[in-house]
């Protein structure tokens, strides 16, 4: 069973932008893009490990501040000719309110 | 089981070889890779790109450090290899010994350097690696200098061009009667000295050099004849040869390279070679394209698959921007040869094919080069080319039919004809990659096919076929846009945005057709930029399309935390500043406290969540932002001046500091650096400087476009004032020039490359009306940017969400 935990309000998370969630798996990135959809990808870039939460934010899609690998952030994969990727963590809007899988980022559950 | 494989060299050849081997296979070897240079593998071929400036050292390094750590090699760079124990199987180097299973050497080749007196001269330079690169760009840094390169050949010519790009004096030594006499007959190579003299080169075909002059340093070279030319460096560029040192010591089989077989192999069976230190079959070889194909056969080999290597014929580019020369196989005169020439004196177009029992042998084209691949592959293939006698020399095009477009050419290539010499990719393997991966730019090609990345001279073809495959749907890049959203470039964008009145990033998307919903990361900042300098007062900044760096107003490590540089005035501080600075290192555990090169002091390695606290510390000590992450005015570095100095001839801290309350703040397209120095010694290192101020005892100088960063640049004088205040004026309106005009993230050097000194001359100081309403632009801009951004988040509350996580999940 999926239990959905309440991580705050859209309105915590900039337009075309995005937040840090702290969770026992490390940081996972919470984006929110022009037209409100949110998703959210491990902190960490496939290339060098960089902050992709700290990224620019534009389409569906976020380009890290470090190396400017672009990661789609429905799949995590990166795109163009780099290969790579980083995972995604189930996230949902309900009336406003952002909620993640707590399975996703709990650590018995990453060890699988 | 993984054998140990231990590659000496690590160069184009041995790269290339690692490539194909793990394809065949990611981990049957445990591979050590031993490299005399200080990096990993870059694209030797682009040195001369790199030269003349036209690309950076990160554009052409083909392997990263993520590559090398991918495929697990254990890299040891700047280790150069002593000795090989044949017996024992180990190879000595400072480091100790390695043993091998198999030893791949991959050494290349040494420049040669022609015995004569002084040849050890600091100031003799060859062209082979980055570090000769680096040498010969500082030499020419310095305003006025003079450069002899030794040899007219391939090399020495694409160091002269580059040289003289570089704002270098270039004369041109050749023993030979003409240039680049193994490739070009006497009238092409009269073209292209005729070519190269028009672009201020000097050249001197039979020149031969007897003595390089000078005490500790070169002063010039002096010819058998006794002419005498002046020179700060002598370049030597007259030829490699295989580098078999290690070989022969270790006692393997060398000629004039080490020998191998069909298979790479040398006359030790565990001991294979690839590359310019080779010699297969009688032949050496000098250009990548053989190296590319040996490295094939060596992989293969390794695998225990059968290959063969057969030896290779090559076709040579000049890769000298704006010259177009090709020439392949054989084309001395002879009895039992024919030619066919073409000229056209007006366009300096000079075409040569030799045939031989009607096949073509050689190959020569000056001027228009587009069919070169063709004539090559015909070459290659040895076709019978007696139908075609008649229209031959008028290219591919021509073969039955009127030449159409201009795109006829490459479209009547067959689908064999190779394209990319280098890489070996013909035609029907770029055609389908474009087609079956929807590749829609050179970029793409080259990432999926490798046509076109080494030495790119092939990219016009290339992107012939894709305009050809894709039809209306390619534009050929020749004006580069903006980025993959849109079509128009930079300064197409920044001119509608006046034009049209465009004042927000959505009304730009819309009314200039943006091909993305959003933009990317790469157009977002820059049009946020162009709003915001167009629009001052108008136009809210979008917070959203800044770097981060810009965000939070501190400079990304490759960490993810970050530096805090705080700003002092022209460099100056005192005990209560430096007492906060030192207390505020404690408190949040900087690790690293660094002073930099703007004069002021760096903490490095602060953690985000703490950049508020830290700001608000310093903040109450009466420091603001040094903005050592901003595109916008950095430091105003100075020299102490007549307060201090018995040389000062003005007071250039007390210039320094004002012109840097009354400048910081504004946006610029990169970052600013200043400097002013109190007299022609240049403590303050002003002159590589984006403007530097020199004082004079009649009063100041103020230089222009300087840059100390991965191009070293000096400046230009811009003009001599005698008054602080003129010196201000003159600087405000300058960066608000610079500000109006300039594509964003190009230096003030590369405005000034794209736009002409006299313009800036003619708008900053002729003309006192508009110096006058430029610096009043500056100033109403500096109205709404001349705010601490410190100060707002750490007491203000700006931008909190920035600081502190949004959730913790226990
Ligand atoms: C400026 C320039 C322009 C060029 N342009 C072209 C062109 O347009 N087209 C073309 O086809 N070719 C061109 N070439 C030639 C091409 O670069 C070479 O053919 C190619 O790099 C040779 O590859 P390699 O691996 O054999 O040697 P390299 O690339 O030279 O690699 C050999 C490496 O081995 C290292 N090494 C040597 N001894 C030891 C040791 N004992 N221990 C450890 N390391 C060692 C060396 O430091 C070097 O890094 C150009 C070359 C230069 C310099
Ligand atoms: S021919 Fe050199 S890169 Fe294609």
């Amino acid at each position: 069973m999926t239990e959905w935990v309440d991580i705050g309000a859209l309105e915590d998370i900039p337009v075309r932008g995005a937040r840090k969630l702290k969770t026992p798996i490390g940081c996972v990135g919470v984006f929110r893009t022009a037209a409100n959809e949110v998703f959210a990808l491990v902190d960490r870039c496939p290339h060098k490990g960089g902050p992709l939460s700290e990224g620019i934010v534009h389409g569906r899609a976020v380009t890290c501040p470090l190396h400017n690998w672009v990661i789609a952030l429905d799949t995590g994969l990166a795109q163009g000719a780099d290969e790579g990727s980083v995972p995604t963590v189930p996230v949902k809007l309900a009336a406003g309110r952002v909620l993640v899988d707590r399975g996703a980022v709990s650590l018995a559950q990453a060890a699988e | 089981m993984t054998q140990k494989l231990v590659v000496i060299g690590a160069g184009m050849a041995s790269g290339r070889a690692l490539e194909e081997l793990f394809a065949l296979s990611p981990d049957a070897w445990e591979v050590t890779l031993f490299g005399a240079e200080p990096r990993g593998n870059y694209n030797r071929l682009m040195l001369s790109p790199v030269l003349a400036g036209e690309k950076t050292y990160e554009e052409i390094v083909t392997h990263d450090d993520a590559w090398y750590r991918d495929n697990r090699v254990t890299c040891r760079f700047g280790e150069k290899v002593t000795g090989i124990d044949r017996a024992r199987k180990v190879v000595i180097s400072e480091g100790g010994e390695t043993p091998y299973d198999k030893l791949i050497v991959a050494t290349g080749s040494q420049p040669f350097i022609i015995p004569v007196p002084g040849k050890d001269l600091p100031g003799v330079i060859t062209f082979r690696d980055l570090d000769d690169v680096n040498r010969m760009r500082a030499a020419a840094a310095k305003p006025g200098a003079k450069a002899v390169v030794i040899g007219g050949g391939l090399l020495g010519l694409e160091a002269a061009a580059g040289l003289q790009v570089q704002g270098m004096e270039v004369t041109v030594l050749h023993l030979m009667p003409h240039l680049m006499e193994r490739q070009l007959d006497p009238a092409a190579a009269y073209l292209l000295q005729k070519e190269l003299e028009g672009r201020g080169i000097r050249v001197m075909c039979k020149a031969d050099t007897g003595e390089i002059m000078g005490e500790t340093q070169v002063e010039g070279v002096r010819l058998k004849d006794g002419t005498e030319i002046p020179a700060d460096i002598v370049v030597m560029a007259v030829g490699i040869r295989p580098d078999t040192a290690l070989a022969k010591e270790a006692g393997l089989a060398v000629g004039r390279g080490i020998h191998v077989d069909d298979q790479m192999v040398t006359s030790d069976e565990d001991i294979l070679a690839v590359g310019e230190c080779v010699e297969h079959d009688g032949n050496v070889y000098g250009l990548v394209a053989p190296l590319y194909e040996m490295g094939k056969v060596l992989a293969k080999t390794l695998m225990g698959e059968a290959a063969a290597y057969k030896g290779s014929v090559m076709s040579t580019k000049l890769k000298v921007t704006g010259v177009d020369l090709f020439s392949a196989g054989d084309f001395a005169e002879g009895e039992d040869r024919d030619e066919i020439v073409f000229r056209d004196p007006s366009r300096g177009v000079y075409k040569r094919l030799v045939l031989r029992e009607d096949r073509i042998i050689g190959a020569v084209m000056y001027g228009e080069t587009a069919d070169g691949n063709w004539y090559f592959g015909l070459l290659k293939d040895k076709a019978d080319v007696s139908e075609m006698r008649d229209t031959l020399v008028f290219g591919a095009a021509f073969q039955g039919g009127a030449r159409l477009d201009p795109m006829a050419a490459v479209a009547a290539l067959p689908d064999d004809a190779e394209i990319c010499g280098c890489n070996g990719v013909c035609k029907g393997q770029i055609v389908s990659a474009i087609t079956e991966k929807g590749l829609t730019g050179l970029d793409a090609v080259k990432a999926h096919t490798k046509a076109s990345s080494s030495c790119g001279t092939c990219s016009g073809l290339v992107e012939q076929i894709l305009q050809m495959t894709l039809g209306g749907d390619y534009q050929a890049q020749t004006v580069k846009p903006m980025c993959p959203c849109t079509e128009l470039t930079h300064m197409d964008v920044r001119r509608l945005i006046k034009s049209q009145q465009l004042k927000s990033i959505p009304a730009v998307m819309q009314e200039l057709g943006w091909k993305t919903s959003c933009g990317c990361a790469s157009c977002r900042p820059a049009l946020n930029y162009y709003l915001l300098c167009d629009w001052p007062g108008e136009y809210e900044d979008d917070y959203q399309s800044r770097f981060i760096n810009e965000r939070v107003h501190s400079n990304i490590q490759k960490d993810g935390t970050f530096s805090v540089v705080p700003r002092m005035w022209g460099g100056i501080t005192n005990p209560a500043e430096l007492r906060a600075i030192a207390d505020a290192a404690e408190k949040y555990n900087v690790p690293t406290v660094k002073v930099t090169g703007g004069q002021r002091i760096d903490l490095l390695g602060v953690k985000k969540d703490d950049l508020p606290k830290i700001w608000k510390d310093l903040n109450a000590a009466g420091l603001v932002s040094g903005q050592a992450y901003a595109k916008g005015l950095r430091t105003v570095k100075t020299c102490v001046g007549t307060d201090h100095c018995r040389f000062g001839t003005q007071d250039s801290v007390g210039l320094g500091i004002e012109l840097e309350k009354k400048l910081w703040g504004s946006w610029t397209p990169h970052k600013v650096k200043m400097a002013v120095t109190g007299c022609p010694r240049n403590c303050a290192e002003a002159t590589c400087k984006d403007l530097g101020v020199v004082c004079v005892d009649s009063g100041f100088e103020v230089h222009i476009g300087g840059a100390a960063g991965l191009h070293v640049k000096a400046t230009e004088l811009l003009c001599k004032l005698t008054s602080e205040e003129a010196v201000v004026e003159h600087c405000a309106a300058a960066i608000q020039l610079y500000r109006e005009e300039a594509q964003y993230l190009h230096r003030m050097y590369k405005w000034i490359d794209a736009v002409g000194l006299d313009h800036v001359k003619a708008r900053v100081v002729e003309d006192a009306e508009s110096r006058r309403a430029l610096a009043d632009r500056f100033y109403y801009a500096q109205r709404f940017m001349q705010q601490d951004p410190w100060s707002e988040r750490a007491s203000e509350g700006v931008h909190a969400h920035e600081f502190a996580p949004l959730a913790e999940i226990a």
